[in-house]
């Protein structure tokens, strides 16, 4: 009889994100090998696929702040039949979202132009480079989120926690120790 | 009074004396109802709603209602928890609550809380206000992104320290913690380190200075138990 | 150090001496304040915290409070539109744009010369003759372009708001169906003689034969509120008439003022003698500010026939005199213990109850607050007695009702009906035609529809505190919800957090509605938030600030159902002006420099 089940397919990117999360997520260590007899990975920055295919679970770190972003977010809710959005900056903006209260032309005369030591420094416009959001956003106001794994980063514990339950079928459930916002 | 002076939480009998609320019953019984503005030094104020039961079937604040005998409350119920949890994403989303960047992480009640009762995201949109911080005071910080308006300090400058550092202003969504200054700014206010009005704020919005990281994250109140767990409000640090 | 002379402190010290430097009257004293200086200067703080004796912060938090209160210049000519759905049906959103473009100003922003500022207000309880508007405080209605364009002119030529036209301040009274109250010809001091006659005891059971209840909206019993009070005890005991009429829509306690003020005095006297108080507020709303100096008068009519003041009508011990305290734009002080902490010179926040105001009410003294209604009423009673007043109405509702006819009607204005009338009465009275809607009783009562036109105003049925706004079927009634949950986010007081923020979300998924981003899941969200509030919120407003939402989901769901535009959730903001302002930093306009909408 064959027992071997179809393995699930998972997609990751970071958005506005630093990878901390996903560095969390290779810190599950040995935990990896099982994981991986149970899933196969499509678009992740461990697989270097460029777009994500048809998956069942697509974990996003970090917010949107800029167009990029959000094509990418875009994306993995139109593939995903799960998708998960994982630490701070996915789930309410984060670091990047603390430049909220500046205005974005501020921000942008600031850096390119007025910073002391620029000379004739210009605001790039290269159409290659993605152009900024006025305002950082968490994902969920962009595209409707399944689950959360709040962290800066999560623990390897907590998405491991989450992963597994939803291998099995459970509800993802993380208690006291598994929960952390910092 | 009667020798009957129980009510029922949850299906347990807890026993009240005259004056007490239900929420200073159920401490003294044992029982943790979530709460934020509620501090069992301060008079109750009933502002933060997070204390909300089901007495008699009806919804009130725990905090400012008094038990009468034989009264059925109910507090630990997925219906009650998911409203508890729906106002603290509001508090969250009203305010900017960066905890990764926050001294107060790990001691914060109004964080120990939203674990507690496992909230997982802000749910709603973010309104993301523009807040200012005070660093003008030599010893204390104040970041007013934090604040969630509870009054604790107001209240425990007044009532304790016997002066007026902290009032609340605005209204609505617009309203806001001031400081009792011409100049807006701590540092020319009466403000003292030793004022308890320096040691309540359940969030991270007065802050000692330089002794921020003193208790490493990880091993700090709330860290180690769960706020239902911890004695009420002896927070590491403080 | 010697002390720099305050400039502040010559007005300041006539306002302090008037007001006999009480702390209680702290917001009398910040309006008196802006009244003079327009508006409430760093320096006139720090005098009023010295000669106050109360902390800065405390009187910064109360001025921060009130919408009429200023701390930073506000502009010479301080205009405000009322923004309830009636004036905005008469057109005063296109008014007060094409009056910004006239003068340059960016509404909500004072110009930059100083000189003018822009803006809405709620309701100014001008429904009958909008829209309506408040320029400094003082109300000026059925407002057009010509009258725009002559405002406009006489702003331009900085013409002082005392010298404009009297023409443009004329208000109506528009009362366009009296019955027992509004056609009776009441002469002052009769009810207090019939008093005297009946003694106090029986003129209480009196009231309490009448069944009058309550007219502000909650219908509380007249009788049995008086009785509470009366034999509360405490150091004194007062007497308050609610005049705050703040709910969108109402107008009958301008009406009555305007007319009645001398019933609506001998009502509170009444009360006076019987509670055992010698001391009675009526508590006026800012928006009326203009009946301030009619009231006065009519006040120092009654000191001189001797109906107010010491040993009124020759009784050693009847001593009783009444002050008038001033609003200054919070609908939430029409809430009776907000309404008292007000009178007591702080923020209007509601307090915890029980206790309530019958026993611990201003200064925490047994306190009887009713309705200009409810005083006009017990004056009627007083004088022709409760058998009288029993048999008009239904078993319920004793008496009759006066209704604030707004909207879509032919005539617009005060009605008196006894209590029992059929809605479709009333629109057949008012010449309403081809009506979608009846919202009764103001944003927090209830919004009904054809098939219901046959209920009755009355306690057991249709509670109103008097507002009726017709709307025809060209209305869009989800606009008109929008217009009250807006109404409601801005007056939240901010004490909890379920109306504070929750008002705030609901506003915000009502607008993301109105802009095309709605889908099924908002939908879901709004009945989630309206539960939330219901169930939570420290008082009133917030219990009821779901009522316009949920009354026109049940009845005109399909005016939501066309504003779920998207099967799927989007966002609630347009992404692709979320790149307006890179693109315009950057020059780009290419593909790239863009974002479609997510599912079309």
């Amino acid at each position: 009889m064959n027992t071997e089940t179809k393995k699930l397919r998972v997609a990751t990117t970071s958005l506005a994100g630093c990878f901390g999360c996903h560095m969390s997520f290779l810190d599950i260590d040995e935990r990896l090998l099982d994981l991986l007899q149970r899933v196969e990975f499509d678009r992740s920055p461990l697989t270097d696929i460029k777009h994500c295919g048809p998956c069942d679970i697509g974990i996003v770190e970090g917010g949107l702040c800029n167009a990029e972003n959000v094509h990418v977010l875009r994306e993995f809710r139109a593939n995903c039949k799960i998708l998960i959005a994982i630490g701070a900056c996915a789930i309410n903006g984060g670091l990047p979202a603390q430049r909220n209260h500046l205005a974005l032309a501020t921000i942008l005369e600031e850096v390119y132009h007025a910073q002391h030591g620029l000379v004739a420094g210009f605001i790039p416009n290269d159409p290659e480079l993605p152009l900024p959001l006025d305002k950082v956003h968490p994902i969920h106001e962009v595209v409707k989120v399944d689950y959360f794994i709040p962290g800066c980063p999560p623990s390897a514990d907590a998405i491991w926690k989450v992963l597994t339950d939803l291998l099995s079928g459970r509800e993802p459930e993380l208690g006291h120790g598994l929960i952390h916002y910092d | 009074m009667s020798q009957n002076n129980t009510f029922t939480l949850d299906g347990k009998t807890v026993p009240f004396t005259d004056g007490q609320t239900i929420i200073q019953a159920a401490m003294a019984a044992g029982v943790y109802i979530p709460h934020l503005c509620f501090n069992p030094e301060f008079k109750p104020h009933g502002s933060c709603k997070l204390c909300t039961v089901k007495a008699n079937g009806r919804q009130t604040s725990s905090c400012t209602q008094h038990p009468l005998p034989d009264m059925r409350v109910e507090s630990d119920t997925p219906e009650i928890n998911d409203e508890r949890r729906a106002l603290l994403q509001m508090l969250f989303v009203e305010g900017n609550h960066f905890c990764p960047s926050c001294e107060k992480s790990g001691n914060c009640q109004l964080q120990a809380t939203a674990y507690e009762l496992k909230m997982m995201s802000p749910h709603f949109d973010q309104f993301f206000p523009d807040r200012p911080l005070d660093a003008s005071h030599p010893e204390y910080l104040l970041d007013y992104n934090r604040c969630i308006l509870c009054s604790l300090c107001v209240r425990a400058s007044i009532d304790v320290d016997g002066k007026n550092v902290f009032a609340l202003s605005g209204r609505g969504i617009k309203s806001h913690l001031i400081v009792n200054a011409k100049s807006g700014r701590l540092a020319d206010t009466d403000f003292s380190g030793d004022d308890k009005a320096a040691h309540v704020c359940p969030v991270g919005v007065i802050l000692k200075k330089r002794v921020g990281f003193a208790t490493p994250i990880g091993q700090r109140t709330f860290d180690e138990q769960p706020i239902s767990a911890t004695p009420h409000p002896t927070v590491k640090g403080a | 150090m010697v002390s720099q002379i305050n400039t502040h402190a010559g007005y300041l010290d006539t306002i302090l001496d008037r007001r006999q430097h009480n702390a209680h009257n702290l917001l009398q004293i910040l309006i008196e304040a802006q009244e003079h200086y327009g508006y409430i200067h760093p320096d006139a703080l720090d005098y009023l915290s010295e000669h106050l004796q109360l902390p800065r912060a405390r009187i910064e938090g109360v001025a921060g409070f009130y919408s009429f209160l200023h701390l930073r210049p506000a502009g010479v000519y301080r205009v405000l539109f009322s923004d309830n759905i009636i004036d905005r049906m008469a057109g005063s959103l296109d008014l007060m744009a094409g009056m910004c473009s006239q003068l340059w100003v960016e509404p909500g922003k004072v110009s930059e010369d100083g000189q003018l500022c822009i803006s809405t207000t709620s309701c100014t309880g001008m429904c009958d003759q909008g829209p309506a508007m408040l320029v400094n405080n003082l109300a000026i209605n059925r407002l057009d372009a010509s009258r725009v364009n002559a405002i406009c002119e006489l702003i331009r030529e900085q013409v002082p708001v005392t010298a404009w036209p009297v023409s443009f301040f004329s208000i109506e009274d528009n009362i366009r169906r009296r019955d027992i109250l509004l056609e009776s010809h009441f002469i002052s001091g009769s009810a207090l003689n019939a008093l005297i006659q009946r003694g106090t005891q029986q003129t209480l059971q009196e009231i309490k034969t009448s069944r009058l209840r309550g007219r502000g909206g909650a219908g509380f019993s007249t009788g049995a509120k008086w009785e509470l009070c009366r034999a509360a005890t405490g150091d004194q005991h007062y007497v308050v008439c609610n005049a705050d009429e703040g709910e969108p829509g109402t107008f009958k306690d301008r009406v009555l003022l305007n007319n009645f003020a001398d019933m609506v005095f001998e009502g509170m006297t009444l009360c006076a003698r019987i509670v055992g108080a010698a001391k009675g507020f009526l508590y006026l709303r800012g928006e009326y500010r203009y009946l301030l100096d009619h009231l006065q008068a009519v006040l120092q009519h009654r000191r001189q026939l001797n109906l107010l003041g010491e040993a009124i009508l020759g009784l050693d011990d009847f001593n009783f005199d009444i002050e008038i305290h001033l609003g200054a734009g919070a609908y939430i002080c029409g809430e009776e213990s907000a309404l008292i902490e007000s009178m007591e010179g702080k923020r209007g926040t509601p307090r915890n109850r029980p206790p309530f105001p019958v026993t611990n009410g201003y200064l925490d003294q047994p306190t009887v607050v009713n309705n200009v209604e409810t005083f006009a009423a017990a004056s009627l009673i007083g004088l022709r007695g409760g058998d009288w007043y029993a048999q008009i109405g239904t078993d319920t509702s004793s008496g009759t009702k006066i209704l604030s006819v707004s909207g879509d009607c032919e005539r617009p204005g005060l009605y008196e009906y006894p209590f029992g009338v059929s809605v479709c009465q009333v629109l057949s009275d008012c010449g309403a035609q081809d009506t979608q809607a009846v919202q009764i009783s103001g944003p927090s009562g209830m919004c009904i529809a054809p098939d219901e036109f046959s209920r009755r105003i009355a306690f057991d049925d249709i509670p109103t505190a008097g507002a009726f706004m017709v709307f025809n079927r060209s209305r869009d009634m989800f606009e008109v919800a929008r217009n009250f949950v807006h109404f409601f986010a801005h007056e939240s007081c901010g004490f909890c957090t379920p109306c504070r923020v929750g008002t705030s979300l609901l506003s915000n998924m009502m607008d993301k509605l109105s802009h095309g981003h709605g889908s099924p899941y908002d939908f879901a969200e709004i009945e989630k938030l309206n539960v939330l509030l219901q169930s939570t919120s420290h008082c009133g407003l917030g219990h009821s600030a779901c009522n316009p939402v949920l009354d026109t989901i049940a009845r005109f769901r399909p005016a939501y159902e066309k504003r779920l535009a998207h099967k799927e959730f989007v966002p609630a903001f347009d992404l692709d002006h979320a790149l307006s302002q890179a693109r315009q930093m950057t020059g780009r306009d290419d593909t790239g420099a863009h974002l479609e909408r997510s599912d079309v």
